[in-house]
């Protein structure tokens, strides 16, 4: 597969080329659908037919596209129309702020982690020629080569245990990496003193090999790790902020940090206000879901507060800025949302209890070991031997594998089901939840309206007539109510902001809108908009929110597995249960604040998992034990959520729920591997019968087996 | 047992270039993308 097939390259000289290369610019946009080689030939051969564009490479693992080009104007919008009319969903990713910085760390484990896999396999190659029966000078030969090669090998690739063991002992404390970097110095230090000697036993193989496993389960720790980490990034480089400044009568596009309170800035129709600030000029409607939950969209005028955030449903209209950066509404939330991440019980993880119990007792046991033997022979060669072979054979290498092996299968396992995991301990505390507490608009909604009373016929046919004249969400709905027929000719339009529209129509002055801008009274429990043809009666369209079509599935499988499902909402008591009534859901609470979801998720306990998409739900979704939003969620909630649902398929949480089951039981018993291995050889050391060759074997084979383990969950369904 | 004198330099030796390829496929960003790798084989090659 070539992607250097560009035409235009060709045709450029290499030098040239690399100028223009150089001068490109590079475009990253995340492609969270795409999932196979089809999708990667369709994106890329369909890109580079764009003019403008030299490169496009797609990323599978990370599921984005990065593209080289000309920098011409509108070259990005083109690229997203063009994905678009592919059948991918993409977003821009702001350059900036993803850095890109190559992961040194990665890369730097993958090294150490190669070189002492080399050197282990020559010093095991080796060490098999001595175990076989080598002696004499023959072995001391054997064994001055393998230290030729072991302790360089250690000195370079086992630095990161050394460091981290350094970092603990600093502060006076334990951690895993002081016994591994005991263990891998006394074998060494050890093999080296009897290889001078010219002694039977040196470990140099043992502490390779320790150095590789270990090596292997941090490298997969930190792919893991990574993974998550650039999700987050990339989260915060999906929006680009800016916002369009009025300066003496001039509209320029600016960004956000350089605004200053008192200056006006202008909201176009279908954008985010960007501040908080007081209407000045113009009146419209705001979509306050993003704040508070509520569908129905909310009328401003000249005079009104309006908070960042919110979307402009209607004309465009002028906003004086009042509070910007830290004093914004958004900000209290994200103040709100690091308090609650703050009041959260601490969990600790498997790895860290066994780390807890792991480190002081080893370093007893060789201790121990090493007084017994000194008392008791009084021959400190030996004795100092049995507490190394101790120690190198209770190192944690099956241990140190255990969670890091499972982490990676079942993480790969989410992702390719379109689970994207953010925090690899929720993936523990998912086990033990008994509450599942939806939000409702966007999450188990759309949070598109769609039609369930309306007038029909002719007049239905006027309404979307009028309604095609708008963009607003409602007349939306009713323009695919009429879907199919065609519309009527409408003159005179007149868009009142906040109101509705009036038209003339068959020579009637018609009017699609508000209530009370039409003269009537409202519905209770509805979102609605009233028509008025020249004199009759009005006629009301009722709208309800579209339920997503896995959600009814997705609350019947939580159900089934036990636990108490619960819906709140920012909508009135009577909407929110109508709602629960058609999903299922026993315990529906409405017309909730976004300060009180909080307090309501941390009422059912410390076991709630969380899914949420709004601003208004991201103090619940960072104080909740687990939390999830979907792909569609605004970029705070998906931040602050543990695990992100890239696929719009709600009932992927009940499989997520049911893999971290087994994700837990797998590392259990792993742990039960360890344990047991632990059992045997630990006597057998104590007692001085551990050789080399033992050791080699112990360890490598319970490596092997908790590895293999592991691998059982990348299988299945 | 001389022949380990030849031996034993000759299997560092191997070792060594697997060594050396394993670093030049690190730093040729062969496993920056392992899963788009994995399904670029599927696809078919354009034409020149």
């Amino acid at each position: 597969m070539t992607v250097t097939g560009c035409s235009a390259c060709v045709a450029v000289p290499y030098e040239k080329l690399e100028q223009t290369v150089a001068a490109a610019l590079t475009i990253e946009m995340s492609v969270p659908t795409v999932h196979c080689a089809g999708c990667i030939g369709k994106i890329e051969q369909g890109l580079m037919q764009l003019d403008g564009v030299f490169d496009a490479r797609v990323n599978l693992s990370l599921k984005r596209v990065r593209l080289q080009s000309d920098g011409r104007d509108g070259i990005e919008d083109a690229v997203l129309d063009k994905l678009a009319n592919l059948g991918f969903e993409a977003h821009p990713l702001d350059n900036k702020t993803l850095a890109q910085k190559p992961d040194d760390v990665s890369r730097g484990l993958l090294i150490r982690l190669g070189v002492a896999g080399f050197a282990a396999m020559n010093v095991m190659v080796l060490s098999v020629s001595v175990w076989a029966g080598a002696e004499g000078v023959t072995r001391d030969f054997l064994h001055w080569i393998s230290a030729a090669i072991a302790l360089p090998t250690i000195a370079y690739a086992a630095q990161p245990f050394f460091k981290n063991a350094w970092l603990a002992l600093r502060v006076q404390r334990l951690n895993m990496d002081v016994p591994i970097s005991l263990a891998i110095l006394m074998a060494s230090g050890l093999s080296l003193y009897e290889t001078a000697l010219g002694g039977a036993h040196a470990y140099f193989d043992a502490a390779l090999s320790l150095t590789f496993f270990l090596l292997a389960g941090r490298y997969l720790d930190h792919q893991t790790r990574a993974k998550a980490r650039s999700a987050a990034v990339e989260l915060t480089a999906l929006e680009v902020p800016r916002a369009q400044r009025l300066h003496n009568g001039v509209v320029e596009t600016v960004a956000i940090e350089t605004l200053r309170v008192g200056e006006r800035v202008l909201v176009r129709r279908g954008a985010r206000v960007p501040v908080d600030g007081l209407v000045a000029k113009g009146a419209s409607e705001l979509d306050m879901s993003l704040l508070t939950g509520e569908t129905m969209p909310h009328s401003i005028a000249k005079g009104d507060t309006v908070y960042s955030g919110t979307m402009n449903l209607g004309p465009p209209f002028e906003v004086d800025v009042t509070h910007i950066g830290k004093g914004t509404k958004l900000a209290e939330i994200a103040t709100l949302v690091a308090t609650a991440e703050a009041t959260k019980t601490k969990y600790t993880t498997l790895a860290d209890q066994a780390a807890r119990i792991y480190a002081p007792s080893v370093h007893l046991l060789a201790f121990a070991a090493f007084l017994f033997w000194q008392l008791y022979t009084g021959d400190t060669r030996l004795a100092v031997g049995i507490a190394t072979a101790v120690l190198i054979i209770t190192c944690p290498c099956a241990l140190g594998l255990a969670v890091p092996a499972v982490m990676t299968a079942v993480s790969g396992r989410l992702y390719r089901m379109g689970i994207l995991i953010r925090n690899g301990a929720a993936l523990e505390r998912l086990v033990d939840i008994n509450t599942v507490v939806f939000d409702k608009t966007g999450t188990l909604t759309t949070g598109q309206m769609t039609v369930v009373q309306a007038p029909e016929g002719k007049a239905l046919l006027i309404a979307a007539s009028l309604a095609a004249q708008s963009d607003h969400p409602l007349s939306k709905a009713v323009v695919k109510l009429a879907h199919g027929q065609n519309l009527m000719a409408v003159d005179d339009v007149v868009e009142q902001g906040g109101m509705g529209i009036e038209a003339q129509v068959d020579g009637m002055t018609v009017r699609l809108g508000r209530a009370e801008w039409i003269g009537c009274d409202p519905h209770e429990g509805y979102v609605q908009t009233w028509l008025k043809i020249g004199d009759s009666a009005p006629t009301p369209f009722l709208f309800d929110d579209t339920i997503k079509p896995s959600a009814k599935e997705a609350v019947l499988r939580l159900q089934k597995r036990g636990l108490k499902v619960v819906m709140l909402s920012g909508d009135t008591q009577i909407t929110t249960d109508r709602l629960a009534g058609k999903l299922g859901i026993k315990h529906a609470i409405g017309a909730v604040l976004p300060d009180e979801k909080l307090q309501i998720v941390q009422s059912y306990g410390e076991r709630v998992l969380m899914v949420g998409d709004g601003l208004n739900d991201t103090a619940a979704l960072a104080g909740a034990s687990v939390s999830m939003s979907p792909a569609s969620a605004i970029d705070a909630a998906r931040a602050a959520s543990d695990f992100v649902l890239v696929r719009d398929d709600l009932t992927l949480i009940d499989t997520c729920i049911a893999l971290s089951k087994t994700a837990k039981r797998r590392m259990l018993e792993n742990f039960g591997i360890a344990a047991g291995y632990n059992a045997i050889a630990i006597p057998v050391a104590l007692v001085g019968l551990a050789t080399p060759l033992l050791a080699a074997l112990a360890m490598s084979a319970s490596s092997i087996c908790v590895s293999l383990n592991a691998l059982r969950l990348t299988r299945g369904k | 047992m001389s022949i380990l004198v030849y031996l034993i330099p000759i299997s560092l030796f191997l070792g060594g270039i697997a060594l050396a390829a394993f670093f030049w496929a690190i730093k040729s960003k062969q496993f920056d993308d392992p899963e788009g790798n994995a399904a670029r084989i599927l696809l078919d090659d354009k034409e020149p």
